[in-house]
């Protein structure tokens, strides 16, 4: 008999669907990969198994815990089945934390609640609960308290509270996506080993394929609440029945198509960073000394022609985004320059003219931070011409917001609609479209794709590859996520500690990576297509 | 991955449907939109009428107890005290509207000046000076302004109105600097627009809710202190009927003629309340997170 076994679960919160029978199960030891886009229910499937349901949420069929139904459990029984039968990791390590309490306490107080263990047991068995984890105690005394540690050591002192009293079912919403690549293939291998270890059911709940085709043994696909295609990992790869499986199949690896022989012929430079330097002051130690910098991007080089799509890659602290608000020059840098199209655009001391700042333009990461919810698309996106001497005034001002918007695949009446008219992926395509208005020749595209589902996150790359065959503009595509890079970009650059360690072609750095670094990241990235290729060999050996 | 069709995100007051809806279902702030409308309709009625005339002093009528024709009763000097407290409303509202207008003109710009050019020494120049004047309450303040120009209501209005802009300079500069890190400002700046520009488009219009909110929440304050200087004899000065001053000539009567008291303190607690719940009501109607919680 399966561990948990979900039948038939159809879940509504004030009358409104939000899963429609629902049928999962996972054994122990094994690991079940549910995977969905954003609003496809997984996340509140996992909380109906919790029964941590928001109010006026009502649900019917059944949910069986070791052949217990959890529909007969009253609060109580719950609440004693939460965190010693059940346990949960979450997405974001930064605040699924209690800052003023140490990790010690933090792991202990699960202990305390379930167990009638004393204060030292309970502190002897959070040690042994963190040691499983890897976190050493000579290292991590119990004492730490979470600002002491990274987001992946949080994630695992997460994971550590959750595993403590050996659950039968651990579920895992999302574990690694505010990781960076490296620290997500270690969480991974260390839930992988819990797993083996301790004969728990894992459901690890994810929107990347790659992932689970790596980790889980069964896989669950959901959309709009029902569980579209479920099976075992390979032969549900294999066999992909349902339409949607094979779009998001595709979506995941989809590969834009770009006419990049142009790049050649184009050869004049539109951005030349050379040696520029960008120290943040630390605070004070004493009166007398004068205080020291951080120096977060140290002497960066580097150039992007015409047309041509550069990617920047690296883990978060490399220095990527405050190399990225230089080029803007948004800040100002301490060394070195910055040429746009041959004129000087920033150097230490100086920024910009306004005439300058017309060159470039930016694309941000979050959709939804990124207008003013109190102006009309409209007046959002016509805003870059202010950069212009003369910008263009009624119909003709009119009819360039009108190309604008048709150039990223929107209509001319949505310049009249409010920024919350539209979805994440609309968004995005309205700050391309704020992006291009005044034809800028570079657009930074600061992980412009990084928020989005893969389909969206399809059809944006589409777009971008299109506008820059045909308008000629470069991109400095900065992303932490290596596929896309690879999909889109011509020439790529590896960022560590402030310092471009590897550039070159794209094909060329990612079939053959010369930087230890890079081999690094990428031998931590997951492949869809690799790490299914793993499987079926190992199951024709197994 | 934020992105979810099930339940739409909404951010901003502005564009939200039903806000009226929501306001009506809000008891404490229909109680609160209420008094403060019976307080203004009074104030502006007496500009037109009162029933008696507040100068005229008619010495066989005094110290009348409440009445069909008295309907508060009559003071020391036979004067109506409902007519007076009428006439008192419009003191009040006047100067609380005067100086919150003061400490919004004067606070906003310096809060959105600082916060502009947060971390310079601009900035500390503003936000100390604005702890420096925070540190005197507004009695203090309207005693060394009477100490030097006299007594008067144009007098209680100006101390009031200092008391204010640091009120409103802290508050705007405080929530400018989180709106400032948004991606939309850093759009802003990458389209060249300076930080005078950006205030004005892209800052003020997003913290007018909380303005508003504080606005109101000031407003009360300013009545209290209105009536609290009149009763020391700093502010409105004598024909010219004022809250404090009537509670202060209600003092030696407190035994003979409680009534004296009793209607300028009332009137006094109501409109408190009154604006007070009002801006209760509205931070909460504002803000999204509060209301969902209820």
């Amino acid at each position: 008999m399966a561990l948990l076994e979900i039948d038939k679960l159809s879940l509504s919160i004030r009358d409104i669907p939000i899963l429609r029978d629902v049928n999962l199960s996972v054994e122990a030891g094994q690991v079940l990969g549910v995977v969905g886009e954003s609003g496809s229910g997984k996340s509140i499937t996992a909380m109906a198994i919790m029964q941590l349901l928001p109010v006026g949420a009502q649900w019917t069929g059944s949910v069986r815990l070791d052949g217990r139904g959890l529909e007969d459990c009253s609060e109580k029984d719950m609440c004693g089945l939460r965190g010693n039968d059940i346990g949960m990791v979450f997405q974001e390590p930064m605040t699924a934390l209690n800052p003023v309490q140490t990790i010690g306490e933090q792991v202990a107080e699960t202990i305390l609640v379930h167990t009638g263990k004393s204060r030292r047991e309970a502190l002897q068995l959070a040690r042994q609960a963190l040691n499983r984890v890897d976190l050493p105690e000579e290292q991590f005394p119990l004492d730490r308290y979470p600002h002491d540690l990274s987001g992946g050591q949080r994630q695992r002192v997460v994971i550590a509270m959750a595993i403590a009293l050996r659950p039968k079912l651990l579920i895992a919403d999302e574990p690694t996506t505010a990781l960076d690549v490296t620290t997500q293939a270690q969480i991974l291998k260390l839930l992988k080993g819990l797993v083996e270890q301790d004969g728990m059911g894992l459901i690890l709940i994810t929107h990347d394929l790659a992932v689970v085709a790596e980790m889980a043994d069964h896989i669950a696909i959901m959309k709009d609440g029902e569980v579209v295609e479920a099976g075992e990992t390979l032969d549900l790869f294999r066999r992909m029945e349902h339409p949607y499986t094979k779009a998001l199949f595709k979506a995941s690896s989809h590969i834009p198509v770009r006419n990049a022989a142009h790049v050649a012929e184009r050869g004049q430079s539109v951005l030349e960073v050379s040696k520029v330097v960008r120290d943040y002051p630390l605070p004070r130690r004493s009166l007398f000394k004068a205080p020291g910098h951080f120096r977060a991007v140290d002497h960066v080089t580097l150039s992007i022609n015409r047309g041509e799509n550069v990617g920047l890659v690296g883990e978060s602290g490399c220095g990527k985004s405050t190399l990225t608000r230089a080029i803007l020059a948004l800040d100002s840098v301490q060394g070195g320059e910055i040429r746009l199209d041959g004129s000087l655009f920033s150097t230490r001391g100086s920024g910009p003219d306004r005439d300058m700042r017309r060159h470039v333009q930016v694309v941000f990461q979050d959709p939804y931070s990124s207008f003013n919810p109190r102006h009309r698309v409209g007046r959002l996106i016509s805003e870059p011409f202010f950069l212009l001497d003369n910008p263009p005034v009624g119909e003709e001002r009119q009819r360039r917001i009108d190309t604008a918007l048709e150039n990223v695949g929107l209509e001319a009446a949505d310049a009249q609609k409010y920024i919350h008219e539209f979805s994440g992926g609309q968004r995005q395509r309205i700050a391309i479209a704020r992006a291009l208005i005044i034809e800028p020749s570079l657009i930074v595209l600061d992980e412009a794709v990084s928020a989005l589902d893969v389909s969206i996150r399809a059809q944006i790359l589409d777009l971008l590859a299109e506008l820059s065959d045909r308008l000629a503009i470069s991109y400095l595509f900065i992303s932490h996520d290596l596929s896309v890079v690879r999909a889109i970009t011509d020439r790529v650059l590896v960022m560590k500690s402030g310092q471009i360690v590897e550039e070159g072609p794209t094909e060329e750095v990612f079939l053959n990576p010369r930087h230890s670094y890079t081999r690094e990241l990428l031998a931590a990235t997951p492949i869809l297509d690799e790490a299914l290729k793993a499987r079926e060999a190992r199951a024709q050996t197994g | 991955m934020s992105e979810s069709p099930v339940v739409p995100k909404q951010n901003d007051a502005a564009t939200r449907p039903g806000l009226i809806r929501v306001a009506l279902q809000s008891p404490s702030f229909m109680i609160g939109i209420v008094l403060t409308l019976c307080f203004t309709l009074a104030a502006l009625v007496s500009f037109v009428w009162t029933p008696f005339d507040v100068t005229q002093l008619v010495i066989s009528d005094k110290l009348k107890t409440p009445s069909g024709l008295h309907w508060f009763g009559t003071d020391n000097f036979g004067r109506d005290i409902f007519s007076m407290v009428m006439v008192g409303a419009r003191t009040s509202i006047a100067v609380a509207l005067i100086a919150v207008s003061i400490g919004i003109c004067a606070g906003v710009p310096l809060g959105l000046l600082a916060a502009a050019r947060h971390g310079s020494l601009l900035d500390e120049v503003i936000m100390r000076t604005n702890d420096l004047v925070f540190a005197f309450p507004a009695l203090l303040m309207a005693i060394m302004i009477t100490a030097v120009f006299g007594p008067g209501a144009i007098n209680a209005i100006i101390a009031i109105g200092i008391f204010n802009i640091p009120v409103f300079a802290r508050l705007a500069r405080g929530a400018a600097l989180s709106l400032w890190t948004r991606d939309y400002v850093l759009a802003a700046r990458v389209s060249g627009k300076g930080p005078a520009r950006i205030s004005a488009e892209h800052i003020l219009p997003n913290i007018t809710n909380l303005l508003i909110v504080q606005g109101t929440i000031q407003f009360s304050l300013g009545i209290l202190a209105e009536a609290g200087l009149a009763y020391v004899g700093l502010g409105t000065q004598p024909p010219l009927p004022s809250w404090g001053r009537m509670l202060s000539d209600a003092q030696t009567m407190i035994y003979i003629a409680p009534h004296m008291a009793i209607f300028p303190g009332l009137a006094i607690v109501f409109t408190v309340l009154g604006l007070n719940l009002m801006g209760d009501g509205m931070r909460d109607i504002f803000d999204p997170k509060l209301r969902r919680a209820r």
